[in-house]
C-alpha cells in the first residue's frame, strides 16, 4: 500500500519548539482530507509524545507514515530510558522537573493520554540507551 | 445564491500585483495571477486583512448605500456598538441614535440590546448544561467561517445562537410589525457596520436560510453625514435602551466579561485567534468554559469599515459605559427559540484538501513534497503564491508551473545560456 513518509528531528535544546512536528503532521493530514477524528487523535498523541521527548530525553526524531486507513508514528530518543513502564503508564505518575510543571506539563497524563488516543501503542526502552515509542491511529468509519 | 458570496472584492485598476495582501492573508486565499490579485473563494473568510494592508486601496468591501433605505416603507437602523466609539467627546449615545433618525431612519434598535439578550441566553444555556464546553462565541462571522473551513473538530463547540446583529433585526421587525401592522416586506433593516464579514453574513448566512437584515451600511460611509447631523440636533430623543454589558461587546473581552464568570478567554486579531483554535483543537486549553474570539485587533471597533483608531475607540467606549446600568434587556418567553440557529454548523472539507479521493490526495502530496525540495524556500511571493509550499500545491493542482518561481526561471535561463555557449 502506498504511503507518505515524513521525518522530523526534534530538538531537545529549545522547549518552546516542542509541538512543531505534530503541528506539521496535522496540517498535512488536513490537506489530505483525512478523517477528522483520526487527525485529532494523531495530533494529540503525537504532541504528548513530542513533549515527553523534549522534557525527558533531550530530543530525538519522529518518523510518520501516513496510509489511507491508518497512521504509524515512531518517536525515537537516546534519553535515559523508562525504568518502570507500568508505573509510567499510571495516571498522575510524573518525573517531570518543576520548571516544566509550571508551564502546565508534567501532570502525569502524557503516556496515559497517548494510550487513550491511539489504537496501538508499544514502548521499547532500555536504561541509559533510550526509548522507542510506536503508535498507530486507525481511521474508524 | 452563489455558492460563495464575498463582500471583499478587488478593484482591478488599482491593483499593481504587489505581494502585500498575498503575504497577509491568514487563510492563504490570495494568488497573484497575470499581475492582479485573485481571491480563492472557497478559502476567503472576509476578515478584511487585505483591505487593511493594501497600500493602493485596491481591495474594498461591498456594502449598501444609504439611498437603498428608500426602497422600504419603514426604515430601521440597527447600529453596531462599535459606532459609539467613533465620536470625540460623546457622553450620550442618544445623540448618535437621534442623528441616525435625522438621516431618515424611522426606528432604531441598538445591536447592543440584542447583545445583552445573547449574553443572557448564553449564561442560561451554560447553566442548564446544554452546550459542549468550552463554548466558542459565534458573534464574529469571520471566526465562524474560519472554523467551518479549517477546524472540523471544533464545529460542535460553536455557540448555536444567532449573532446580536441577527437577533436585533428579528426583534426590531417583531416590534415594528406589532406597532404598525405592516408586513415584513415593507420593512427594511439596515446594519450600521464596522465589518465586511457581517456584509457576507447577511448575504450568505452561516447558520440560517435567510438573514432578517436587509442590508449593511459601512460606518465609514455614513460617518461624515452622521456627524454633521449630530452637530445640528436641536432635541436629543430618548431612544437608547442598552446597558454597559451590551455596549461592551464593541471591544475585545466585552462579550466574555458579560458571562459574569471567571473561566473565560478572549483573543483578538486573526493570527491570535488561529493560535487559540489550534491549541483548542489539540486539547491544550483547560479550565475555560467560554471563548470569545474576534478576527479584528481590539474587537469590533477594529473593523476595517470603522473610522477611528480601535484603541482610541476602545477608550471612549470604556468612558461611555461608566454610568450605564448593567443590562436593560432580558429574555422573555419564547425569545430563546427565536435566537437559536436554524442550521447546524457543518465542516466544509473542500477548502483545504487536495482531493476528494484520499489515494489521489496522497499522490499529490508526495509530488508536492518533491517539488518543495527543489524550490528555494524563500517564501518571497514573487511567483504569485504566498509560500513555496503554496506554489507546490498550486503546481500539483495544475494551477501553476515550476517556472513561475523567478529563481527557478533564472536558473533555467542560465542553463540554456550555458548550453548555447558550449555549442560554439
Amino acid at each position: 500500500m502506498s504511503n507518505i513518509h515524513l521525518h522530523y528531528d526534534v530538538s531537545g535544546e529549545d522547549f518552546t519548539r516542542a509541538g512543531e512536528a505534530s503541528g506539521s503532521v496535522k496540517k498535512r493530514l488536513k490537506a489530505l482530507g483525512y478523517n477528522t477524528d483520526a487527525i485529532r487523535r494523531v495530533a494529540i498523541a503525537m504532541y504528548e509524545a513530542e513533549i515527553n521527548m523534549v522534557i525527558h530525553a533531550e530530543g530525538g526524531f519522529v518518523d510518520v507514515d501516513i496510509f489511507p486507513d491508518h497512521v504509524d508514528v515512531l518517536l525515537s530518543d537516546h534519553g535515559p530510558g523508562i525504568p518502570d513502564v507500568e508505573k509510567a503508564m499510571q495516571e498522575g505518575f510524573s518525573t517531570a522537573p518543576d520548571n516544566v510543571r509550571n508551564l502546565g506539563f508534567g501532570a502525569g497524563m502524557g503516556l496515559p493520554n497517548i494510550k487513550k488516543y491511539t489504537d496501538d501503542m508499544r514502548i521499547e526502552t532500555e536504561i541509559g540507551k533510550g526509548t522507542d515509542l510506536y503508535l498507530t491511529v486507525r481511521v474508524k468509519e | 445564491m452563489n455558492k460563495y458570496f464575498h463582500s471583499v472584492e478587488l478593484e482591478a485598476d488599482k491593483c499593481c500585483g504587489c505581494t502585500n495582501c498575498l503575504k497577509r492573508c491568514p487563510t492563504e486565499a490570495i494568488r497573484i495571477r497575470d499581475g492582479k490579485a485573485h481571491i480563492l473563494s472557497e478559502r476567503c473568510i472576509d476578515c478584511g486583512e487585505c483591505i487593511r494592508i493594501c497600500p493602493h486601496h485596491a481591495k474594498r468591501a461591498r456594502s449598501n448605500s444609504i439611498d437603498e433605505i428608500e426602497n422600504y416603507k419603514i426604515k430601521i437602523a440597527i447600529p453596531a456598538p462599535a459606532l459609539f466609539g467613533q465620536f470625540n467627546n460623546l457622553n450620550d449615545i442618544d445623540i448618535v441614535l437621534t442623528g441616525l433618525r435625522a438621516m431618515g431612519f424611522d426606528f432604531i434598535y441598538e445591536v447592543s440590546r440584542a447583545a445583552e439578550l445573547v449574553s443572557e441566553a448564553t449564561r442560561q444555556l451554560i447553566r442548564e448544561k446544554k452546550l459542549q464546553l468550552p463554548i466558542i462565541s459565534s458573534a464574529c462571522p469571520a471566526v465562524v467561517r474560519l472554523i467551518k473551513i479549517r477546524f472540523p473538530e471544533l464545529c460542535d463547540n460553536v455557540m448555536p445562537l444567532l449573532a446580536p446583529m441577527e437577533v436585533a433585526a428579528k426583534m426590531a421587525r417583531r416590534e415594528v410589525i406589532s406597532m404598525t401592522g405592516l408586513s415584513d416586506d415593507d420593512i427594511g433593516v439596515f446594519f450600521i457596520t464596522p465589518c465586511p464579514a457581517k456584509v457576507t453574513e447577511i448575504n450568505a448566512p452561516n447558520s440560517s436560510e435567510k438573514s432578517a437584515v436587509s442590508g449593511a451600511i459601512a460606518i465609514s460611509q455614513i460617518y461624515p453625514e452622521l456627524t454633521s447631523k449630530m452637530d445640528k440636533l436641536k432635541v436629543v430623543e430618548p431612544i437608547a435602551k442598552s446597558g454597559l454589558i451590551g455596549v461592551g461587546w464593541a471591544t475585545s473581552g466585552g462579550e466574555a466579561a458579560a458571562m459574569l464568570g471567571e473561566k473565560y478567554l478572549a483573543a483578538d486579531g486573526i493570527e491570535n485567534v488561529i493560535r487559540v483554535l489550534e491549541e483548542l483543537e489539540d486539547e491544550h486549553i483547560h479550565g475555560v468554559d467560554f471563548i470569545e474570539l474576534n478576527a479584528c485587533s481590539g474587537g469590533c471597533v477594529g473593523g476595517v469599515l470603522a473610522v477611528e483608531n480601535p484603541y482610541v475607540a476602545q477608550a471612549r467606549i470604556q468612558n461611555l459605559r461608566k454610568y450605564m446600568p448593567v443590562s436593560l434587556n432580558h429574555l422573555e418567553e419564547n425569545d430563546l427559540d427565536l435566537m437559536m440557529w436554524e442550521n447546524e454548523l457543518t465542516f466544509n472539507a473542500e477548502s483545504f484538501r487536495l482531493s476528494e479521493d484520499i489515494i489521489e490526495a496522497m499522490d499529490m502530496m508526495e509530488k508536492m513534497e518533491e517539488i518543495c525540495k527543489n524550490l528555494p524556500g524563500l517564501d518571497c511571493g514573487s511567483c504569485g503564491a504566498p509560500t513555496c509550499r503554496a506554489l507546490a500545491e498550486d503546481i500539483v493542482k495544475g494551477n501553476a508551473k515550476e517556472t513561475d518561481c523567478i529563481h527557478k526561471l533564472k536558473a533555467r535561463i542560465q542553463s540554456v545560456y550555458d548550453q548555447l555557449g558550449n555549442l560554439k
